[in-house]
């Protein structure tokens, strides 16, 4: 019993830290222009095949050490997802802005089907795996049980805290984080002081499919397969993740991936795995219900 | 004559059928101190606004320094040399005052930041008390000091202010006046626009009183003061 809770802790850490990279990009959008881009999930779909690409790119290079094949598959799917992420607001939403709230809605879903059929026709519908690349686990026992916490997972959970850490870095130190949080809070007056807004929406999207990115490899490291369906469901639940921890609040996205994470886990562990989707959704439900402003989002107040 | 600093003419502006702004021509010279009073609605913060195209003038020209700025974006005209100190104040409620302020150097970089801030303590000490305090839990008048001091960050060649008196108690008000004076004889470029046609007028150089958003009279700030209509409509007949 205590082996499997301390397993399925593990595993849910590692699960939630990848929601909260892929919340991220959901809450700092809605943060910043107050829609839910549904394509974001999509986003992180494509930065799996980047990922895939950026390995085999690598061998063919003939680079197989660990370190650099990490690494460069990193940052040619961080930057190649990001100019998608940019791309997508400015052909997408940007023309959208000053409509109702409704049409960017929309076009954000007709951009995540664009993006599935897309993948789908360039690289077949059939799932796609690559290598494990870090093999090997650390194996600890507790009392009658014991612990199997594999390379991978500690890599995955170093990766998203030195993620999220620089993310908190730039957001509240730099002035790119200033006029992000300027935008958010009063667009009107960023706009007087000098900021060019559109601009900084644009930085935001680049920021977020980033961190999908991140979050991207990460997940293919892990599980190895994806098809051109993946970021559906988990878009939906780094979407819930990122509604938990309450939209629009950038601290509140990472403490609900890790919520949802370690929670989904643990049902998944003592109660019934193949019902941990009905969990993680009944969550959102009572969250939506119960607490709509999330665990760290401020309830709606009228600006004076 | 020498070339205004700003000026309107024959400025039109519309919120979608509804006419705000009836032919507005106006100037401001460099260094003086320009008010445009008039009763609430009359369209000032509407003229305030279409400098930075929020809304857009649909007819006339809205020359800076020589140059049309008409249709160009907020931004742009922020970046180059007029700030402003909003209706309302609006200062970024979940920032801190040292942050907002920061806000204000985006125009010309962090390289006098330092200085500047410090600058704007010695004006306005209640800021300083409250550097690292959100906006937001700060009082009407501490937010009022805090928009024109982030205003005067940019070091800006002409300042807006947009009823700096409103809600404000009226000892507030005159420590805000007398800070305005001291920034006007320091040479700084003032266009205000006020309710408290009273304290504006004294302030003033030279100011214009708007109605239903056209200009109807302009002249001396003691001209004004001076004036049977004015002091009648915005002075309370004292």
């Amino acid at each position: 019993m205590d082996g499997i809770f301390l397993q399925q802790l593990i595993n849910g850490l590692t699960l939630g830290s990848v929601y909260g990279l892929i919340a991220i990009g959901y809450t700092m959008v809605y943060g910043i222009i107050g829609m839910i881009n549904f394509a974001h999930g999509d986003v992180y779909m494509v930065s799996a095949y980047l990922a895939a690409i950026g390995l085999a790119l690598m061998s063919f290079f003939g680079l197989h050490s660990f370190p650099v094949m990490i690494l460069g598959t990193l940052i040619f799917s961080v930057v190649v997802t990001s100019l998608y992420g940019w791309a997508i607001e400015r052909i997408a939403y940007k023309p959208l802005r000053n409509s109702t709230r409704l049409a960017p809605l929309i076009s954000a879903i007709g951009m995540s089907l664009i993006l599935q059929n897309y993948v789908q026709l360039a690289q077949g519908a059939r799932q796609q795996g690559v290598p494990t690349l870090l093999d090997g686990a650390l194996r600890l026992h507790i009392g009658e049980g014991f612990v199997i916490i594999t390379y991978t997972k500690i890599f995955i959970i170093v990766a998203s805290i030195v993620g999220m850490g620089l993310l908190t870095y730039v957001i509240q130190k730099t002035t790119l984080g200033r006029m992000c949080r300027a935008t958010q809070q009063d667009r009107k007056m960023a706009q007087i002081l000098g900021i060019n807004t559109d601009r900084v929406i644009s930085y935001v999207f680049i920021i977020g499919a980033a961190m999908a990115a991140l979050a991207g490899v990460l997940i293919t490291m892990n599980y190895g397969t994806f098809d051109f369906y993946a970021g559906f469901i988990i878009g939906i639940k780094a979407f819930t993740a990122a509604v938990l921890g309450g939209i629009g609040s950038l601290p509140g996205a990472m403490l609900g991936g890790i919520i949802l994470g370690v929670s989904e886990a643990q049902f998944a562990g003592l109660v019934n795995s193949d019902y941990k989707d009905v969990f993680s959704f009944s969550l959102l439900v009572l969250i939506l219900i119960f607490r709509p402003q999330g665990l760290l989002g401020k309830p709606h107040v009228a600006k004076v | 004559m020498t070339m205004p600093l700003l000026e309107f003419r024959n400025v039109d502006v519309f919120y979608g059928p509804i006419q705000a702004l009836r032919g507005v021509s106006l100037h401001i010279n460099e260094g003086e101190t320009v008010s445009l009073i008039g009763a609430n609605g009359a369209g000032k913060s509407t003229l305030l606004m279409s400098i930075f195209g929020q809304p857009r003038a649909r007819n006339g020209q809205i020359m800076y320094r020589g140059e049309e700025i008409t249709q160009k974006s907020a931004h742009f005209v922020a970046s180059n040399g007029i700030a402003q100190s909003p209706e309302g104040r609006h200062v970024f409620p979940d920032m801190s005052v040292e942050e907002n302020l920061l806000m204000g150097t985006i125009p010309i970089g962090t390289k006098h930041v330092d200085e500047d801030m410090q600058h704007m303590f010695e004006l306005f000490p209640r800021l300083k008390e409250r550097r690292n305090q959100r906006a937001m839990t700060m009082s009407g008048g501490e937010q009022q000091m805090l928009a024109i001091a982030r205003a005067l960050m940019s070091r800006p060649k002409l300042l807006l202010l947009d009823e700096p008196s409103l809600g404000l108690a009226p000892i507030v008000v005159k420590q805000i006046f007398q800070i305005l004076r001291e920034l006007a004889q320091t040479g700084m470029t003032i266009f205000l626009v006020e309710q408290n046609a009273n304290h504006a007028l004294r302030l003033s150089d030279r100011a214009y009183v708007m109605v239903t958003g056209e200009i109807r009279m302009t002249g001396s700030g003691k001209e004004l003061l001076a004036d049977p209509q004015v002091r009648e409509a915005y002075l309370g007949g004292h």
